[in-house]
């Protein structure tokens, strides 16, 4: 393999950006629309290839790229394996449809739009391919940039506040995880995640680099207490940003705890694992709660997160199969889930301009499809079998079982609180009364609107009966993962 | 000593080339874009004649005067940045009537002051150095002698360099009453830690050189000064004495000092981590952009000392990366500013850039770039400074500095972000005229392109500042 086809698809977007950059603003934008369109669903098709030609039977990195960078001792490394595999297919299969989104929901500047996308696709699927720490970083921290305009220019009435919050909590949050990168450096040798494997960071660094890690992630995921910028970064930002945000960005942390924090310092997860279950739990039950007094619609959805990426971080922290793949699992199906709940919002608020559940109500009488849809969503996000929700939720308990009775009783208990805030919203949403007579005014979804709603949806009934193309993909990898924690701990 | 004279050829030529544009200007009426031509050509081959000379070290004048890559660099630095600033700036100058033909003189000679400056080896010669600049710059910061503010500026900064200057060379007769020695290299045989009188001529000669770059707590003199001063002289400020005078610091650590390296290192570290808060805190609450970026330079300079605190040669060299790449920077941000120009005036308060980006989107994504490259956001060039500084520094284990460093960039993004904010999400309240101006279009666009594809070969400068130390 000398094509470096990691590159390409890395550097793809980041091209078509700019040749959107050059194209004419012409009156209905379509050509930047169609280069940007173009390219993503190109990228698409270059990440199935590449989940396609994958080995899954081994859980070694795989199309690696390897150039020496920063004075030959900091490698611009890439590489694959069965997890970062289906990240990248998330990133590049959501990232069109974004594309598709704003053609109704981005009215000035869309092509400054298109590009700000593209790039922060670029900086997504880096993230999930570096191998280095400190291209790691470079990407974490690189996406900032374009998330911060996405929410800034095109985003609500607070926009400017939510973009600060956001920009500022991350940065905080990643310049501890820059230190203990860079010490890290000086401890090993090396920035090079394989090396680093096997070097094996002495036992005294690893709780502090650990918790610096931990800063950034925790933000990132975002763990409660932490999580106060996502909601308001959720209501503000676009539909687009809300989608990209909520279906990706969140789960680069989750990719981080996968990556970094648990193959790189396994005494430290060890030792901080209750800290995480408390974490978690809290987020699950606390999210919960108030996701149920939320009156807006997409704050709900947010808190809903929260809750969401609480299994996951419990998942994870079991170390067992169960609970590790239950995390992936998770992640992947919240990101189709969260895109689409997001996407159902900006549907009616591009026709209505509200957000507020106290808005709408009845939609079903006037809106069968879209209340169709929205209702597959909002079962699948409250984890109905036959659903991508039910799998990850079901795994990650299954594994939480058997390392703590507690953390799954209640988080059990989460799942309950998930449904009611579920079920309260589609009742309040889709049936009732129609109190508001702008409401029988309105056009039902559009074909774009179908394209994007029902390739989601197919998705995640599709791997709610078959799991199989999932689990296998990233099964050898995570029992790498798993038995290296374990002969990690027992060489004490 | 006449065979050796070579060695000095920049300096000579420089100097020649002063007298000369002085008769020009006295003979010839109207003489300024004629000697500011010429002085654009002088400071083009005076870099060609740096870049032909060999790169082994030379030393003149009984040891006084060296000529070697590291002086070879700054001078190099010096008269890149100089020719950018002054270029950019040509058309702010004439439309202010600042078009006085002893403007691009006295910028000739506080480079040639500059120049003597990172080429001591010599108490002395670093003195007369330092002065000769010194006496450029009041000159420069007072040149609209017609505006108040501006003569304002110029007295405050000949007050407070003035005094700064008589601690300084106070500290050097301590030095030389202890030591016995004006040149560098004996000097730094005689001193050791036990030598308590060369301690203190230390710390009077650190106050010195702290007050020409403006560091926490001799920084009070900048954010006046540089918003004072014509934008033009700012921008010279903000740029190029700041080389000089981190070039001198490191030769001090590197030559004299460099056995009570300890003593040293605890006055920088406090000085770094003083001028990095506040230089993060106190530009927030600025509304003048030239104010504002003389909170944010004095943070910068905290953060290359950050690099010269750690006492080692991978220090240095970070810290060299740094003000290099803090160069481009700021040539690039005080460019933008030349472009900013409603009815016939340049505007200067942050909140009058808002919506700049609907009627110039091409200067207000370059302000962009410019901007997150000064807060160090990766992959822009200025987050590679930063990282290269605090490699260093983790490498000494400072833990505490490298964290409150990396913390204090999380408060100052919020001041760039404030700009960017009011470029890009405000509506925009008037409308800048649309100002031909290629000189500082080129700086931008060079700026911009060198942050951005900075990512791509990091390493270029840091193997050619490494190499400095390779002798």
């Amino acid at each position: 393999m000398n094509f470096p086809i990691l590159s390409t698809l890395i550097f793809l977007p980041l091209l078509s950006s700019f040749f959107i950059f050059l194209s004419k603003d012409k009156k209905n934008n379509f050509g930047p629309i169609y280069i940007s369109l173009f390219s993503s669903i190109a990228t698409f098709l270059l990440s199935l290839f590449l989940w396609y030609s994958l080995d899954i039977n081994t859980a070694d990195f795989q199309f690696v790229e390897e150039k020496s960078w920063i004075n030959d001792f900091i490698k611009f490394k890439l590489g694959v394996d069965g997890i970062s595999i289906l990240f990248i297919v998330l990133t590049t299969f959501i990232t069109p449809i974004c594309i598709i989104s704003c053609i109704n929901s981005v009215k000035n500047r869309v092509k400054e739009f298109l590009i700000a996308i593209l790039i922060l696709e670029t900086f997504m699927i880096g993230v999930f391919c570096s191998l280095d720490l400190i291209i790691f970083y470079l990407f974490f921290e690189a996406g900032l940039i374009p998330m911060f305009l996405i929410i800034g220019v095109w985003g609500g009435s607070r926009r400017v506040y939510s973009a600060f919050k956001f920009f500022l909590f991350t940065l905080l949050g990643s310049v501890l995880m820059l230190v203990a990168i860079i010490a890290i450096y000086w401890i090993t040798g090396t920035t090079d995640v394989t090396e680093i494997y096997n070097i094996k960071i002495p036992q005294e660094y690893q709780n502090l680099l650990w918790l610096a890690f931990l800063s950034s992630f925790a933000v990132k995921m975002p763990m409660w207490p932490v999580h106060t910028w996502l909601p308001d970064a959720h209501v503000e930002a676009p539909t687009a940003g809300s989608v990209i945000l909520a279906a990706i960005l969140l789960k680069m942390a989750g990719y981080g705890f996968l990556r970094f924090s648990i193959p790189m310092f396994p005494f430290a997860s060890e030792f901080f694992t209750p800290l995480i279950y408390s974490l978690s739990i809290i987020a699950i039950i606390y999210t919960s709660l108030v996701a149920l007094m939320q009156d807006d619609m997409k704050k709900l959805i947010a808190y809903s997160s929260v809750a969401h990426m609480g299994y996951v971080t419990l998942g994870i922290f079991t170390f067992t199969k169960q609970g590790i793949e239950g995390s992936i699992f998770q992640m992947i199906s919240h990101g189709l889930i969260s895109a689409a709940l997001f996407l159902c919002v900006g549907v009616v608020y591009d026709r209505l301009h509200s957000r507020l559940i106290s808005t709408y109500g009845g939609l079903v009488n006037y809106l069968p499809k879209y209340s169709f849809l929205f209702l597959v969503f909002a079962l699948a996000a409250l984890g109905l079998p036959g659903t991508t929700g039910f799998l990850g939720e079901f795994l990650v308990l299954t594994g939480t079982f058997q390392k703590s009775y507690l953390a799954a009783l209640l988080g059990t208990f989460g799942v309950v609180l998930g449904a009611a805030y579920m079920l309260w919203l589609s009742k309040r949403v889709i049936f009732g009364v129609t109190t508001n007579p702008e409401i029988k005014t309105l056009s039902d979804v559009n074909k774009s609107e179908i394209i994007m709603l029902v390739s989601l949806a197919f998705l995640i009934i599709f791997f709610g009966f078959y799991p199989v193309p999932l689990m296998e993909t990233f099964g050898v990898s995570v029992n790498s993962l798993i038995d290296n924690y374990q002969l990690a701990l027992n060489s004490r | 000593m006449i065979n050796n004279l070579n060695i000095l050829l920049p300096e000579i030529f420089l100097s020649l080339s002063i007298f000369t544009f002085l008769m020009i200007g006295v003979f010839v009426k109207k003489s300024f874009n004629l000697i500011f031509n010429l002085t654009s050509l002088i400071l083009i081959l005076a870099i060609a004649m740096i870049l032909n000379s060999p790169s082994y070290e030379e030393k003149i004048f009984l040891d006084s005067f060296t000529r070697d890559s590291f002086s070879n660099y700054f001078k190099i630095l010096i008269l890149i940045s100089s020719l950018f600033v002054l270029n950019s700036s040509k058309n702010f100058i004439t439309e202010n009537k600042l078009d006085k033909f002893e403007y691009p003189i006295i910028i000739l000679l506080s480079i040639l002051g500059m120049f003597f400056m990172v080429s001591s080896n010599d108490l002395i010669l670093f003195y007369l150095g330092l002065e000769l600049q010194s006496l450029s710059l009041y000159i420069l910061a007072s040149i609209d002698r017609d505006n108040l503010r501006s003569s304002e500026a110029g007295i405050k900064y000949f007050v407070l360099s003035a005094l700064s200057s008589g601690l300084l060379l106070y500290g050097c007769s301590l030095l030389y009453g202890f030591t016995g020695s004006t040149n560098f290299d004996l000097i730094s045989n005689e001193l050791d830690q036990e030598n308590i009188g060369a301690v203190f001529a230390m710390v009077f000669i650190l106050v010195g050189l702290a007050f020409k770059i403006s560091a926490v707590p001799f920084h009070m003199w900048t954010p006046d000064v540089y918003e004072g001063a014509p934008t033009s002289i700012t921008n010279y400020f903000a740029v190029v004495p700041k080389v000089a005078g981190l070039a001198l610091l490191i030769k001090f650590m590197l030559i004299p000092f460099s056995n009570i390296l300890l003593e040293w290192q605890t006055i920088i570290v406090f000085i770094s981590i003083a001028s990095m808060i506040l230089g993060a805190t106190a530009a927030i609450v600025q509304k003048n952009i030239k104010r504002l970026l003389a909170y944010s330079s004095i943070s910068h300079i905290g953060y290359a000392l950050a690099g010269v605190a750690t006492g080692a040669i991978s220090g240095y060299e970070s810290a060299i990366v740094y003000i290099s790449i803090y160069v481009i920077m700021n040539i690039g941000a005080f460019s933008c500013l030349y472009l900013l120009k409603k009815d016939g005036q340049y505007k200067e308060n942050i909140s009058e850039l808002s919506g700049i980006s609907k009627k110039h989107p091409l200067l207000a994504i370059s302000f962009l770039i410019i901007l997150f490259s000064l807060a160090g956001v990766p992959p822009l060039g200025g987050f590679f400074a930063k990282f290269y500084v605090f490699t260093a520094v983790l490498e000494q284990k400072m833990y505490s500095l490298a964290i409150i460093g990396l913390l204090t960039t999380v408060i100052s993004a919020f001041y760039y972000l404030k700009i960017i904010k009011t470029i890009y999400f405000d509506d925009s309240v008037i409308t800048f005229e649309t100002v031909k101006n290629k000189t500082a279009q080129v700086s931008i666009f060079l700026s911009c392109s060198i942050l951005l594809t900075f990512f791509l070969y990091p390493s270029i400068l840091s193997n050619l500042v490494n190499s400095l130390f390779i002798s």
